[in-house]
């Protein structure tokens, strides 16, 4: 029988998380409470003596000054309801794993603890509670807050029914061990329509086409011969083919980036595209690095985990983004804490591994105020920010690496599936023992090493269930938690074996797990064989597929030579992390899987990574029409400036970027929030990453996806665009960016349940010819990127799909911090100016939408003119020229000059006669045009000159200048006075809607 | 006086300032390690070997059963390699010695949990005060303005007014066990720093110039020799004026004001006070 310790406040101590959850009762639920306080609970699935067990709970379980504890006996008192809220089996339960190390270390023999939380409500009337608080609000306070059903249990009991001295029972969520480890064979000589069963009850998102080949492959005379040599026959085992469903799934193999694409433009033309991927990603980056000749920086892009690029010349610096998007919208938190902890392994298993430097997030959900019925499975969008906030701020945070960039973007379509883009950035030395560190070398004989976490049934199906869209049958396993802190041992140990040169190549485990992380570096050496029963598991009674594609996190696969293996090992067990050979690699030319001396799996190398025929999809484009929209010029431009600054889109997110350490590393030097009162928005990220040099880095991004209404070409040229001038902004230079893609988009195949993929293709064709232009104009290669495809909603009748989302993170190197500029106001008595030309490019702008409107007038791109500008712009910042630069983005030059004003704790005066535009005829389109390559700059009154030299031939005017008073004062048009508003009250409109 | 003054700065199991620690120390004028704790469980390396021990921020073991809870229960009872004494035991020597700790953040919850700090007369095993949750509930990264005591014996705050720091914690209320002990810390100067309102100086209740609702706007507190200081503040964090909030707009000394603690702890340790 397990035993329960209880530890709750002391009466008078401040239960803050209690007040929290009391305040999301309130606010989010509208059921009165009076109270709730928290209990932990660690439930000892180890026989401990009655003393030991006191020790632990007055050691390391409690805080002797403001806690309390009981040890098999309720500690609640007087209260109405109680929740408990523990894990369901087999979910990682990180503060149990704590518990239990920290109280092995006092009884010096392992010990197993499950931990889970009361809630202990307390009705506001506690004269007929029944009818204040009733068991139905308990159990909507258990289901819609404090529980996810998925991977959380929940007891709830009622006050008047509690007895304290027996307390509750303890539960403990013990994966029932009772399977034996077996290999089921599967016969693919099989009709059609069985195969297409066989793929959809295994979650294996293979087509017909594609499980047609694995029947074909196993009926090659030599497969056969290969396969009876290793005790296989003609059928195809549970290991093999959930292997290669992982390996050849949209997540791994991008089958729609590399289809063969027949495209008609809408006006007549068809053309055949072979490759998205190659034909404007990987050419766009060849052609610039070959314009770059000798003085290309690019060390390796799109074949390693991350893209690396150089530095300087001692060191290079990596960076990815990824998406979590599926696993969130099943558990917020635990989604979104595996989206950052994973992508933080892409860069430290990219080339030898570097070490984590930053990370930067983008979140894309529903509105947080939300207020109509939600279609089932949908967690409410509030729910979602909060749980992926939540889980970036954990994974982050406790990763010790600063969260120095990011973004929120809202829009209803993302109701179905929100999106989270994580991204971190490494650095490594450019050489580690006189070896460079940007390429990877596995030769045949060196040992397969699997290190960190252990495996489990969590996050099986992974990659295969994010290359679908969410639906009734989406599995539970596919998601997962990530713990920080068995990471940061991982890599902290191997940071020390990397510059000891105990390994040779190192990669991560994530999508597909083994199966992909030893299936692709096997590539390197032409094969391996590994056995599946030295794996380290979490719980016995995993069959050999699911440790071979278990997606359980913290674990790095590394190729470390035979020599070099027993220092090693030696090393991980005195730093405390789990290490173990599993096999070898060969080169065989076979990926050869045992489980102990049986082989489960035996695919040729080539097939596995080959087989796969080119997709072929037809995409058709025909622009849509909107209707103008016909509103008058508001009389109030000033309340219209406000209700703008009020947007979600544009409104502080200051709430969130506070929970988020940014200055971790101490290199911080723009911060996400500057200004005089520390608040205003950077439009990009510098840090320093050698804290004995100034040499910079800056990271920023941009993202439009609005623009997808009117065309997805604009949507992507303009996200790009962004990315690039806010990173211009606070001073890097053009011509050392580096550039991330990541597509989000609905799926692009035409089906029965999704008749307009052909024109979701065409929307991806047109964002990868923008890609293309833009890129090639502005000199900026992309290095790395990645998509994700299905990005749909469907049960029953209800499809919601997600407006095609790009999101594009630049990557650049500033000689000198020092020379680094920020957003805000900075003296009074400064000049203003407006860089870049408006023009009447309104079409999905936030303008328009506040009016209910979509329009078709989408900024455009003008590449040539935005380049000269940006070089000019940066020569100006170089020679120190600009006091303040803030980019013109959502919301346009209304906006960003009233960022720019409140920011500064300062006034601005502009006069809009003299901004430089083109076709504009009203106020209100000239404040909120969201045209592309734009910038508010404040100038010092002695630097007037040498700024306007810096600036000549470029669209650059000044319009007004810096005031003391907190005022902004615009000028119209027709020279009237059309906006005079106090910035305390533009300013208050702003950090309200997210000031939760 | 020491020929060398060597500074330690303890890292692994969560641990995540190391870098920047160990660049201040630098600055100040250290031979500065960074020493993973698996080479002290080792026995490879000794705190007796340092003058100056650095516990950094970070989230020992993820914070997972309070602040620095694991942590510490690590340091009382984890065996050192090839001897019989527990790290605890390094630690009683280092302090009997009256050589110098620094816990900043994550580094000072572990000495207020293991009862160094304030260790009131001598009793560094014994916690009588804590570091719990921020009255707001959550996590946050501003910078706050900080009023030191300048009657306290802490070190590392000597001859220091203001100072302008970042915090970055979800567990800094400080909380004493009650209000004698309270009263004690203040009558003996051992607060030396309290979260304070910018434009007037004064130790403020006020959130967010008292970012986390501490207990008289508590930010750090030193023990009776001065020569073990925390704060949930990060002056590592503060080495250069760019890593100031407002560098682009005011005008600012090119050293960043957190450096002074570091440079105090080096001019005590070269003056041979102990």
């Amino acid at each position: 029988m397990a035993n329960r310790i209880e530890i709750g406040f002391r009466e008078g101590i401040r239960d803050a998380l209690g007040e929290k959850i009391k305040k999301r009762i309130v606010e989010h639920l509208r059921i009165q409470v009076d109270s709730v306080k928290t209990v932990e609970v660690y439930t000892i699935d180890t026989p401990l003596t009655r003393e030991e067990l006191e020790q632990a709970a007055r050691g390391p379980l409690s805080d002797p000054v403001i806690q309390t504890f009981s040890v098999d006996r309720g500690l609640a008192r007087g209260f109405d309801w109680l929740v408990e809220v523990g894990f369901r089996p087999g979910v990682t339960d990180n503060v149990g794993k704590t518990a239990g190390e920290a109280i092995g270390l006092l009884v010096g023999k392992p010990v197993k603890v499950f931990t889970s939380r009361q809630y202990v409500i307390g009705a506001v009337d506690r004269g007929c509670p029944r009818d204040v608080l009733t068991r139905a609000d308990a159990e909507r306070i258990a289901s819609e807050l404090l529980a996810n059903d998925l991977i959380e249990r929940c007891e709830i009991v009622e006050g008047a029914a509690w007895d304290a001295a027996r307390g509750m029972n303890p539960t403990v969520p013990r994966v029932a061990g009772e399977n034996r480890p077996h290999t089921e064979m599967i016969d693919l000589d099989r009709p059609d329509e069985e195969l297409v069963r066989i793929s959809n009850e295994r979650v294996l998102a293979l087509t017909l086409e594609e499980m047609r080949i694995l029947r074909d492959y196993l009926k090659d005379p030599a497969v056969l011969a290969r396969r009876r040599e290793v005790g296989l026959d003609a059928r195809m085992t549970d290991a093999e083919l959930e292997c290669l469903a992982q390996t050849w799934s949209e997540h791994c193999k991008h089958k729609i980036f590399n289809a063969r694409i027949a495209y008609d433009d809408g006006a007549g033309g068809v053309a055949e595209i072979d490759s998205l991927f190659s034909t404007y990603i990987k050419r766009s980056t060849r052609e610039i690095r070959e314009r770059m000749g000798e003085n290309d920086w690019c060390l390796s892009v799109f074949s390693d985990n991350a893209g690396i690029i150089r530095f300087d010349a001692d060191w290079n610096l990596v960076f990815k983004v990824e998406t979590h998007n599926s696993p969130s919208a099943l558990d917020p938190y635990g989604g979104a804490l595996t989206g950052i902890v994973g992508v933080n392994r892409d860069p430290f298993g990219c080339g030898k591994g570097a070490k984590l430097i930053f990370n930067t997030d983008v979140f894309c959900f529903a509105p947080p105020d939300y207020d109509k019925p939600l279609p089932p499975r949908v967690l409410h969008p509030r729910r979602i920010y909060e749980g992926v906030r939540e889980g970036v701020e954990h994974g982050g945070n406790k990763s010790g690496i600063p969260t120095v960039n990011g973004c929120l973007v809202f829009d209803e379509r993302y109701l179905g599936k929100p999106l989270v883009y994580c991204g971190t950035g490494g650095i490594m030395p450019a050489r580690i023992n006189g070896e460079p560190t940007h390429t990877k070398e596995i030769l045949p004989g060196d040992l397969v090493v699997m290190t960190g976490g252990r495996i489990g049934k969590d996050g099986i199906h992974g990659a295969t269930f994010s290359s679908e869209e969410l639906h009734e049958g989406s599995p539970v396993t596919a998601v997962q938690i990530g713990d920080p802190i068995t990471q940061k041992k991982m890599t902290d140990f191997l940071l020390v074996a990397r510059d000891r040169g105990l390994y040779r190549a190192i990669t991560d485990n994530g999508a597909g797990g083994l199966s992909s992380s030893v299936g692709e570096t096997a590539q390197l050496s032409g094969g391996c064989e590994i056995d599946l029963a030295e794996a380290p598991l979490k719980y016995p009674g995993l069959d050999p597929w699911e440790i071979l594609i278990s997606e359980s996190q913290e674990r790095m696969t590394l190729a470390v030579a035979p020599e070099r293996s027993e220092e090693f090992l030696r090393l991980a067990k005195k730093m405390d992390c789990e290490a173990t050979v599993l096999g070898r690699y060969t080169d065989s030319g076979w990926f050869h899987i045992r489980y102990g001396r049986q082989t489960v799996a035996c695919v040729e190398m080539s097939f596995l990574h080959g087989g796969l025929p080119q997709m072929r999809l037809n995409a058709a484009w025909s622009a849509p029409r909107h209707q103008e929209p016909v509103f008058a010029e508001p009389a109030d431009l000033g309340a219209a400036l406000k209700a703008m600054l009020g947007r979600l889109n544009i409104c502080s997110k200051e709430s969130v970027v506070r929970q988020y350490d940014h200055e971790v590393q101490g290199g911080s030097v723009v911060k996400p929030l500057t200004g005089a009162a520390n608040d205003g928005p950077s439009d990009a990220a510098v840090i320093r990453p050698l804290l004995d040099s100034f040499a910079g880095i800056v990271i920023a991004s941009g993202i439009c996806p609005r623009y997808s209404d009117i065309d997805a070409y604009h949507m992507a040229a303009c996200a790009i665009d962004e990315a690039i001038r806010n990173a211009i902004a606070v001073g890097a230079p053009l011509h050392r960016l580096a550039g991330l893609d990541n597509f989000c988009w609905c799926d692009p195949i035409r089906s029965e349940k999704n008749p307009d993929g052909d024109y979701k293709l065409a929307q991806l064709v047109r964002a990868n010819q923008a890609l293309y232009d833009v890129t090639t104009a502005y000199g900026v290669p992309c290095i790395s990127g990645k998509d994700s495809m299905k990005n749909d909603y469907q049960i029953g009748a209800v499809r919601i799909s997600i407006p095609p989302t790009l999101l594009y993170s630049t990557l650049g190197k500033m000689e000198d911090v020092r020379r680094a500029v920020t957003m805000d106001a900075k003296r009074p008595g400064d000049l203003l100016y407006v860089l870049g030309k408006t023009y009447r490019e309104l079409g999905a702008s936030e303008w328009y939408a506040l009016n209910g409107a979509v329009g078709n007038s989408v900024p455009r791109v003008r590449p040539a003119a935005a380049r000269a500008l940006y070089e000019a712009l940066h020569r100006a910042m170089a020679a120190g020229l600009v006091a303040s630069c803030h980019d013109c983005s959502d919301g346009g030059l209304g906006v960003a000059l009233a960022e720019t004003a409140f920011a500064g704790g300062l006034g601005l005066e502009a006069d809009l006669r003299q901004v430089p535009a083109e076709g504009i005829g009203r106020n209100d389109e000239l404040l909120f045009a969201e045209s592309q390559s734009r910038f508010v700059v404040t100038v010092r009154p002695d630097n007037r000159e040498a700024f306007a030299a810096a600036l000549a031939g470029c669209d650059c005017a000044p319009v007004g200048r810096v005031i003391a008073a907190g005022v902004l004062r615009i000028d119209g048009l027709g020279g009237e006075r059309i906006v005079e508003a106090d910035c305390a009250a533009l300013k208050a409109a702003w950090l309200k809607p997210l000031a939760f | 006086m020491p020929e060398r003054i060597k500074a330690i700065v303890i890292t692994g199991n969560g641990t995540n300032c190391e870098m920047e620690m160990a660049h201040a120390c630098r600055l100040a004028g250290f031979d500065a390690q960074i020493v993973h704790i698996s080479e002290l469980l080792a026995g490879e390396k000794r705190l007796d070997d340092y003058h100056f021990l650095n516990l950094p921020g970070g989230f020992l073991d993820g914070d997972d059963l309070g602040s620095a809870k694991a942590g510490a229960n690590r340091i009382l009872h984890a065996p050192v390699a090839g001897s019989s004494e527990k790290l605890f035991a390094q630690f009683s020597r280092f302090i009997a010695a009256g050589k110098l700790i620094l816990g900043v953040c994550n580094g000072f919850q572990l000495l207020v949990k293991l009862g160094m700090l304030p260790g009131l007369d001598g009793r560094i095993d014994r916690q009588t005060a804590t570091l719990t949750f921020n009255d707001s509930g959550r996590f946050e990264d501003r910078w706050v303005h900080l009023r030191v005591d300048p009657a306290s014996p802490c070190v590392f705050t000597n001859g220091l007014k203001r100072l302008p720091l970042p915090v970055r914690h979800g567990e800094g209320k400080f909380v004493p066990a009650d209000e004698e002990l309270l009263a004690r810390l203040h009558r003996e100067h051992l607060i030396c720093l309290q979260y304070s309102d910018e434009q007037t100086g004064r130790a403020t209740p006020e959130y967010p110039a008292n970012p986390n609702g501490s207990v008289d706007a508590v930010a750090g507190i030193c023990n009776q020799t001065g020569r073990i200081f925390g704060l949930m503040p990060h002056p590592e964090a503060y080495l250069h004026r760019t890593n100031h909030p407002r560098w682009t707009r005011e005008e600012l000394p090119e050293e960043g004001a957190g450096l002074a603690l570091f440079r105090n702890a080096a001019d005590f340790i070269r003056s041979g006070a102990f």
